[in-house]
């Protein structure tokens, strides 16, 4: 945890996060069928923080609770329970106050399919300067004749910035591939100037060469301009190549939180161990891999104590009855019976 | 050697419309050797489904194999009327496609598309055909096949419902098994069970597979042979291990080298500017051109077949034997 532990305050500090979802059956079905109500620990007590100028990974399956913790944080749902504090200050408090706005434009989102993220009927110039009109970051106050051309000029540096032409201001979504879309996202969310970058996915609906792309322009602006992100991926080999800190997600809860270096040469957690051997070995170096058994329990109906304990080899008796807390445990954090006693 | 499998000799495929016919595939020629796994790798849009749709006869309309020919153990298929494609598909070429659930018809139980597809093909009563349907269940890993043959596939979760379809590919032991994208919908620890599965099953029935994907870590794991695809055309084909160590087409170097690796520490990927042309504007000469960074005139006006280079093959004019002895 020597990354954390650092002189500087973080940029984002999430407490004991947890949000949970309402799918019970309609009121009448409850009543007639006599069904319960049912509820969905999307997250459950998640706790990190990103240092200024750094990334954080979160990884996880489908379902793990991944994305709803990037929601969270740009605050597009509000927390069941926890906090993030942004810069010192409470975001749940800040959102329903004046300074929202002035909050929001300090951290945007970029999304992971740039076929549904972007208005399809508005121009290029419209959607990257949408961000620029809401917050008044240009200098006549409505959208007057100069506006639109100070706006034009301003989308055409930041399409710059992401590699793309300046007339791309006059196109409309659909003339450009998915790896383009991509970057017009990146350049809508730095529109702003902000300080921290929520992506979720934003490589994932992306073909491999598109995608180196699109990772080499987010490391080159995190160097220039010094961005935070928080990097939602599934894609393990996507998480090393941009990340500082990973945080491995398991059914609503992080089960390991380790610097990158740390935890792709000693994974410790039995989940982490099992995503790392399911990656396919592209160098077919021979690597001895376990076979992984199981499938995500559902979400609804999660498993006692530790939830990963009916895929866990080393799981025992105490996993079964008792939710394992995150402890600091040689280097990083681990929620594991296992590792905590030294069995494994 | 053995005769192969499945020849594909000078494949081209047609979409007419009404600018003109765009071309989808063009001049396609690989074989398949009997219980040997062939990996189709490529970028969307290069054409990789649209081969392997091909090949089982179920391209979409107006599209059409306009010139070559396709052999499946030494008989021509491609021209197959309708009717007898039927018999061949599924019985002879079983298919895997990416999505599970679109695959499976969600009103009728697992056990009745299976037991219809083996009736279908098989001599055998209704009886006999149930009995191999929950065998090959079992043999997919579904645990308590004898219940779970008469659920729905809403039933099963995603992995299962790929199982499910491994078996009904499966089920009237084909010789060949088309394979399209099958991993892609489901996560990463239920992938490597899939893989590591369609590996085993195909193995003891004897089955070849074409392996469709965008994934060259599921080829890396899977294939005994690969081939890269641009642009409706095969940019480089040979044994795996040599076309991921040591790829002789510019595009497999970049696209190789855009992966994130595991195992090493880079500050940026390899990048190939660009994207892929459509096939409305496909460049004249090599269609890589504009983005090869070892491009020369030649690569500009004239089109590269597949050449041999080490120990694999690509269509690039850097392994043409006049430019290999001047240098």
């Amino acid at each position: 945890m020597s990354a954390m532990a650092g002189a500087a305050a973080p940029l984002v500090e999430v407490h004991d996060l947890a949000k949970t979802f309402d799918v019970s059956a309609p009121w009448l079905n409850r009543v007639v069928e006599r069904k319960p109500r049912q509820f969905v620990h999307a997250v459950d007590g998640v706790s990190f923080s990103i240092q200024r100028g750094k990334t954080l990974a979160l990884v996880g399956e489908s379902g793990c609770g991944k994305s709803t913790v990037a929601r969270l944080l740009v605050g597009l749902y509000a927390p069941t329970k926890g906090r993030v504090e942004f810069d010192g200050t409470d975001t749940a408090t800040t959102f329903r106050s004046k300074q929202a706005l002035a909050l929001r434009r300090r951290m945007q989102m970029i999304f992971q399919d740039p076929y549904a993220s972007l208005n399809p009927r508005w121009k290029v110039a419209d959607i990257v300067g949408e961000p620029l009109k809401e917050h008044g970051l240009l200098s006549g106050k409505s959208a007057t004749h100069g506006d639109k051309r100070e706006m034009k000029a301003k989308v055409a540096q930041l399409l710059q910035s992401v590699g793309l032409a300046a007339a791309d201001v006059e196109k409309f979504p659909h003339q450009f591939s998915g790896g383009q879309r991509q970057r017009i996202s990146i350049a809508r969310a730095l529109a702003t100037q902000p300080e921290f970058l929520v992506c979720d996915e934003p490589t994932s609906a992306l073909d491999v060469s598109v995608q180196a792309q699109v990772l080499n322009i987010m490391k080159d602006l995190q160097r220039k301009q010094g961005l935070t992100y928080l990097f939602i991926s599934h894609n393990l080999a996507v998480v090393r190549h941009v990340s500082d800190q990973v945080g491995v997600m398991y059914l609503g809860r992080v089960v390991e939180l380790a610097d990158k270096a740390d935890l792709f040469a000693r994974p410790r957690h039995p989940y982490t161990r099992m995503l790392l051997d399911a990656i396919p070995d592209i160098h077919m170096s021979g690597r001895a891999r376990t076979p992984v058994q199981g499938e995500v329990p559902n979400p609804l109906n999660p498993p006692s104590g530790c939830s990963f304990h009916p895929r866990c080899p080393h799981a025992n008796e105490r996993c079964k009855l008792e939710r394992p807390a995150l402890k600091m445990c040689g280097g990083a954090l681990i929620a594991c019976h296992a590792v905590e006693e030294g069995r494994i | 050697m053995t005769t192969p499998l499945l020849e594909v000799r000078n494949l081209r495929v047609e979409f007419p419309t009404r600018r003109g016919k765009l071309v989808a595939l063009d001049d396609i020629s690989f074989d398949i050797a009997p219980g040997e796994i062939l990996g189709v790798v490529g970028e969307s849009g290069a054409g990789k489904s649209l081969t392997g749709a091909a090949i089982i006869g179920l391209l979409d309309p107006p599209g059409h194999v306009a010139a070559g020919e396709i052999r499946f153990d030494g008989r021509r298929i491609d021209n197959l009327p309708y009717e007898e494609m039927r018999k061949v598909r599924g019985r002879q070429i079983g298919a895997v496609f990416q999505d599970p659930l679109t695959s499976l018809n969600p009103l009728y139980t697992v056990g009745r598309q299976l037991v219809e597809t083996i009736r279908t093909h098989l001599p055998v009563s209704a009886d006999e055909a149930r009995r191999r349907a929950i065998k090959l269940l079992q043999e997919t890993g579904i645990p308590a096949a004898e219940a779970r043959i008469d659920q729905y596939p809403h039933q099963f979760s995603g992995g299962m419902r790929q199982r499910v379809v491994i078996a009904l590919a499966l089920a009237a032991e084909p010789k060949l098994i088309v394979a399209d994208e099958p991993t892609t919908a489901l996560d990463v620890s239920i992938q490597a069970q899939i893989i590591s599965l369609l590996r085993r099953l195909c193995k003891e029935h004897g089955a070849a597979v074409m392996l469709v994907t965008h994934d060259m870590g599921v080829i890396a794991e899977t294939c005994d042979r690969v081939a890269v695809m641009y642009a409706g055309r095969i940019a480089e084909i040979g044994p795996v291990h040599d076309v991921i160590h040591a790829p002789a087409h510019p595009y497999t170097v970049g696209l190789m080298g855009s992966i994130p690796a595991m195992d090493e520490d880079r500050e940026r990927l390899l990048q190939i500017d660009g994207a892929m042309p459509r096939l409305t504007a496909i460049p004249a000469g090599c269609a890589f051109n504009p983005r090869c960074p070892k491009v020369f005139d030649r690569c500009r006006v004239e089109r590269p077949d597949l050449l041999p280079a080490g120990a694999t093959r690509a269509a690039c004019w850097l392994h043409a034997p006049s430019l290999r002895e001047a240098a």
